[in-house]
């Protein structure tokens, strides 16, 4: 397993709700089963998340959304990455929470998307499909 | 793999950039291969410290002050650190949220640490992530350490110039003449000026400087009391006059040269402790370790004795 310490998590709120309960209570979730987060706060554009990857070297990015907005919001920033030359689930492990209805989390996953959590998604399930999926990406195989 | 990530920093690239500065906070044996290879690409940046305590309003001041060096056209860093856990070893780092506006601007980095064990108000790889930004090519780089005390004052060691940041109501005039984060100071905010005490706060600043007179008067600086309301930017352009002022006193009278040579010389000093504490986990087991308390305990030898023990043992001396 990777050194939980060494793997950056960054949790953005992007589009204009600016319900951030959700968000701090994973942030703070996180932290404590002993990850860096790395938290931006509410209203982030899509361009400021992207880059706030590149900057912050992330390994995991979580994305909140309970706006309905998830299918221009997340397709926008996982294009963004792309253009920085940043893949989902080999650079950087993509997930969102929120208000997503199965059919669009289908499709999410997709484009790239590792993972939907619905409310209610029980922390443990995070934490574990984040211990299972960070060894594949390239920086902790040690290919990039 | 690092050659190729150097090259590609030198070259402007920010996510080489912020690969790099991952490598360095990992990975020991890596900082040091960077650090070799890009060491004659360093020095030319000027570091600005921002400390002072938890909720005082340093990342909404580090927020401006990015704007004033960049309307004058520099290339801006940021290092924002907070704390690691000792529990957990997680971290939450909030720095970023009050200067998210600048980070799409082609000319800002910014860059969140957490201290992963260090315990001077810095992470244990700033002075690393400092020289990779110097490199990359930043002008002026602010670093902001987590939310001080009393003590935390490793940014000393680090910055040109250390800007304080206090907030009314912390304590009295006492507090103001307490050893250790008072006297790192080369330039203090009073934030937060709208509110209640801020002018007694002012007060007891230039009253505490005022004693202080013969110090001063040896080095040739009084440090300035800015006050400041972060949020509505008032002060700021008086603070960012005043870091300017400072940086033209140390450039003029060549104290930076005095004070960069401080910093190498602290530099080092940190790299043989962090290696002498590396060989002793090399060499001596936690078994080792175990015996040598247990001597301790039974009051069969002295800590004294024992520390000479494990530093013979590591370092093949005598101690």
């Amino acid at each position: 397993m990777v050194k939980r310490s060494k793997v950056r998590v960054l949790i953005a709120k992007p589009g204009l709700d600016g319900h951030d309960r959700g968000a701090k209570v994973i942030a703070r979730a996180l932290r404590d089963a002993g990850f860096e987060v790395i938290y931006t706060g509410i209203r982030q554009t899509p361009e400021q998340i992207a880059e706030s990857v590149v900057q912050e070297d992330i390994d995991v990015l979580g994305l909140s959304i309970l706006s309905g907005a998830h299918m221009v919001l997340i397709p926008k920033i996982l294009k963004l990455l792309g253009e920085k030359g940043i893949k989902a689930n080999e650079d950087v492990l993509v997930l969102a929470g929120g208000i997503i209805p199965p059919d669009d989390a289908q499709e999410l996953e997709k484009m790239g998307v590792g993972r939907v959590f619905g409310p209610g998604s029980p922390i443990e399930e995070i934490i574990g499909f984040i211990d299972e999926t960070v060894p594949k990406l390239k920086k902790f195989r040690g290919e990039s | 793999m690092i050659n190729e990530l150097i090259e590609r920093m030198l070259k402007g690239d920010k996510r080489a950039t912020a690969r790099l500065i991952t490598l360095v906070e990992n990975d020991e044996e890596k900082a040091r291969e960077i650090v070799k290879k890009i060491y004659s690409n360093t020095g030319r940046a000027y570091i600005i410290g921002i400390t002072g305590p938890p909720g005082s309003g340093k990342s909404t001041l580090v927020d401006k002050l990015i704007k004033k060096a960049r309307d004058e056209g520099n290339i801006v860093g940021v290092i924002a650190i907070d704390p690691t856990s000792p529990f957990t070893g997680g971290a939450l780092l909030g720095d970023r949220i009050r200067m998210q506006r600048h980070s799409t601007d082609p000319g800002v980095f910014i860059r969140s640490m957490a201290t992963r064990g260090s315990l001077g108000g810095l992470a244990k790889a700033t002075n690393d992530a400092i020289k990779i930004l110097d490199a990359y090519g930043c002008d002026v780089i602010f670093v902001e350490t987590v939310g001080v005390g009393q003590i935390e004052v490793d940014i000393v060691k680090t910055a040109d110039t250390v800007v304080l940041v206090t907030v009314p109501g912390l304590g009295d005039d006492i507090q103001a003449i307490k050893a250790g984060l008072m006297e790192i100071a080369d330039i203090f905010v009073v934030n937060k000026a709208d509110k209640e005490g801020a002018e007694a706060t002012m007060f007891e600043l230039e009253l505490m400087l005022d004693l202080e007179k013969d110090k001063w008067q040896k080095s040739g600086w009084r440090p300035p009391v800015v006050s400041t309301i972060a949020f509505t930017n008032k002060g700021v352009d008086e603070l960012w006059g005043a870091i300017n002022e400072h940086m033209e006193f140390l450039l003029n009278s060549g104290k930076i040269k005095e004070k960069r040579k401080f910093r190498v010389r602290e530099e080092i000093k940190a790299i043989v402790s962090s290696k002498i504490a590396r060989k002793i986990g090399e060499k001596m087991g936690e078994d080792d370790i175990a015996v040598l308390i247990e001597m301790i305990a039974k009051r069969e030898i002295d800590p004294y004795s024992a520390a000479d023990l494990v530093l013979e043992k590591a370092l093949g001396v005598k101690v």
